[in-house]
């Protein structure tokens, strides 16, 4: 089967300014990928080229099997949009503009029932520039999915939500995935595209740093703290040196492991304590998270 | 929550019934934005009403009704096609509606049809209502010649729509509301609504459309004679750069 988005080597420029340098990307039908990097790491620009707003200076992008510019038309009716902002009437109400989208369907969403699930029926007479920026965001959000389509572009989707909207929004993204509804999100949450996505493609600076499921790109980062607990006062000095860790006692017979640390090391780590007679009574690792992994890599990109 | 909800089901619905949607919203809209309301009917309602039935201004003619209200009539177009679309455009570009409704199944064809659909009806109604009051205070319409002044008044929307559009996309939308209601003031001022237009004879109706329009719209309904040469040239250059103008430098975003 086609995949849902595939993206190769897609350069977007701004005059001078190169905002997307050579990304290839695609999204599998019915997973959710989340582009995850800082403000001007290139994310926008590359869901503009998805969705037909600008072509690639560069590269080509195929949505569904079609090109975002020259099948335009038909492609519109397949897909749902949330921009980051804007794009809609602001004297309108909600509930107005919430029809409106959905009488261009065919088989569109129960708009009262999208009103609930996003928590926005107590709004739907409300004017759409008097919702608070998170009340707008869901609604920009029902607007996108209102039409019932296959593949659905969410740029920044939570941003400017409370907590409670978030979670909202997340389940709700989660049963997109259910539905068998391909989506391709854009974030700076780590937390967000952890959860979310099946695949992330981390972005900086306008390229690819790294891509992977959430597991596998924390799982290449190994394991970046071992704690073991055991007699104090160890002469754990040796220990570093032997292994290129860092070893604290950090309280009485609380030592912590720091360093790249994969399997070897760390039965290297266990038998130094079982040669040094030590009686080990706890062993924990803190696996490294996402976020560990993207300021690695970005932190490396900008220096 | 049942399972399936969201299980996709694309597919437009039939353009008829997306323009239809598109037009009422455009129209609900417009009504809702009180400063459009004013100056596509307060503003016409008390020209004809002032002008027309006190001596408030000086008018070329003994017919001071006969005078002002084809003048109104073409005031009132170019209050809705050229000032309130201007303004409204701008914002719309602004806040990103043309470019999101442009990447909907609407399409950007259809959101140009809708536009001027929308412009069509408006026109039309406020044509209606203000001939209407003309005709209660004692306006005397000839109808022999309605179809040349239909026809003369479809050229001048479509001139005032094309600079409406072309205004919306160069400037600012704060720049455009400001411009777009000055132009309004002068053209009130100076186009032969209210006083005699400036004296600068044919080439007063190249100048001045209002002033062309408001002229073959006299011609027509008052006095029932036909549309000169010159008024159908002059629309029909405004009409043809406008919308050129338009085209090429219409921006969605």
């Amino acid at each position: 089967m086609l995949e849902a988005v595939e993206v190769q080597d897609v350069v977007v420029k701004y005059g001078e300014v190169t905002a997307v340098n050579g990304v290839s990307l695609s999204v599998p039908r019915g997973s959710i990928l989340a582009l995850l990097g800082n403000n001007g790491a290139g994310k926008t620009s590359l869901l503009q080229v998805c969705e037909g707003f600008r072509g690639p200076d560069a590269g080509s992008a195929r949505v569904l099997g079609l090109d975002p510019i020259a099948d335009h038309d038909s492609l519109m009716p397949r897909l749902g949009i949330m921009l980051q902002s804007g794009g809609v009437y602001p004297w309108a109400t909600a509930g107005e503009i919430l029809r409106l989208f959905a009488s261009y369907s065919a088989n569109p969403l129960d708009v009262d029932m999208l009103l609930d699930r996003l928590g926005l029926r107590k709004f739907a007479k409300t004017r759409f520039r008097r919702l608070s920026g998170g009340e707008q965001q869901r609604l920009s959000l029902a607007v996108a999915l209102v039409g019932r389509p296959e593949l659905v572009f969410l740029d920044e989707p939570t941003a400017g939500m409370d907590v409670g909207a978030r979670q909202t929004t997340w389940e709700l993204v989660d049963s997109l995935r259910a539905d068998g509804v391909s989506v391709l999100l854009t974030t700076h949450l780590l937390d967000e595209a952890e959860s979310l996505a099946d695949h992330v493609v981390i972005m900086d600076n306008g390229v690819v740093a790294a891509t992977g499921t959430p597991a596998e790109l924390t799982a290449a980062a190994g394991i970046d703290l071992l704690q073991v607990r055991a007699e104090p006062g160890l002469p754990v000095t040796d220990l570093a040196t032997r292994l290129d860790v860092r070893v604290a006692e950090e309280g009485p017979g609380e030592y912590a492991i720091a360093g790249a640390l994969d399997t070897e090391s760390l039965a290297e780590v266990l038998a130094w304590f079982a040669r040094a007679g030590a009686q080990v009574t706890a062993v924990n690792t803190r696996r490294r998270t996402l976020e560990d992994v993207y300021l690695a890599l970005t932190a490396g990109a900008t220096r | 929550m049942t399972a399936g909800t969201f299980t996709p089901a694309p597919g437009r619905a039939s353009m008829r019934s997306i323009l239809k949607s598109q037009v009422r919203m455009e129209l609900v809209l417009t009504a809702r934005r009180s400063e459009a309301v004013v100056l596509a009917m307060g503003v016409p309602l008390l020209v004809l009403l002032g002008a027309g039935l006190t001596r408030a201004t000086n008018v070329p003619s003994d017919d001071r009704l006969g005078y002002v209200v084809p003048g109104v009539l073409a005031l009132t177009v170019m209050s809705t096609a050229f000032t309130g679309q201007a303004i409204t455009t701008g914002y719309e570009r602004s806040y990103g509606v043309l470019k999101r409704l442009g990447a909907s199944p609407l399409t950007r064809p259809g959101l140009i049809f809708s536009k001027t659909a929308a412009i069509l009806c408006l026109v039309a109604l406020q044509i209606l209502v203000l001939a209407l009051v003309g005709v209660v205070v004692g306006w005397r319409p000839d109808l022999s010649q309605v179809v040349p002044a239909i026809g003369v008044t479809v050229l001048a929307t479509a001139a005032y729509c094309g600079f409406a559009l072309l205004l919306a996309s160069l400037l600012r939308p704060e720049t455009v509301t400001g411009g777009a209601t000055l132009i309004y003031v002068l053209m009130l001022a100076a186009g032969g609504i209210m006083f005699a237009a400036p004296d600068l004879g044919t080439a007063g109706y190249f100048l001045l459309p209002l002033a062309a329009h408001a002229e073959a719209l006299r011609a027509t309904l008052t006095h029932g004679t036909a549309v000169a040469g010159s008024i159908w040239l002059s629309l029909t250059l405004w009409a043809a750069v406008g919308l050129t103008l338009a085209a090429r430098n219409f921006r969605w975003e």
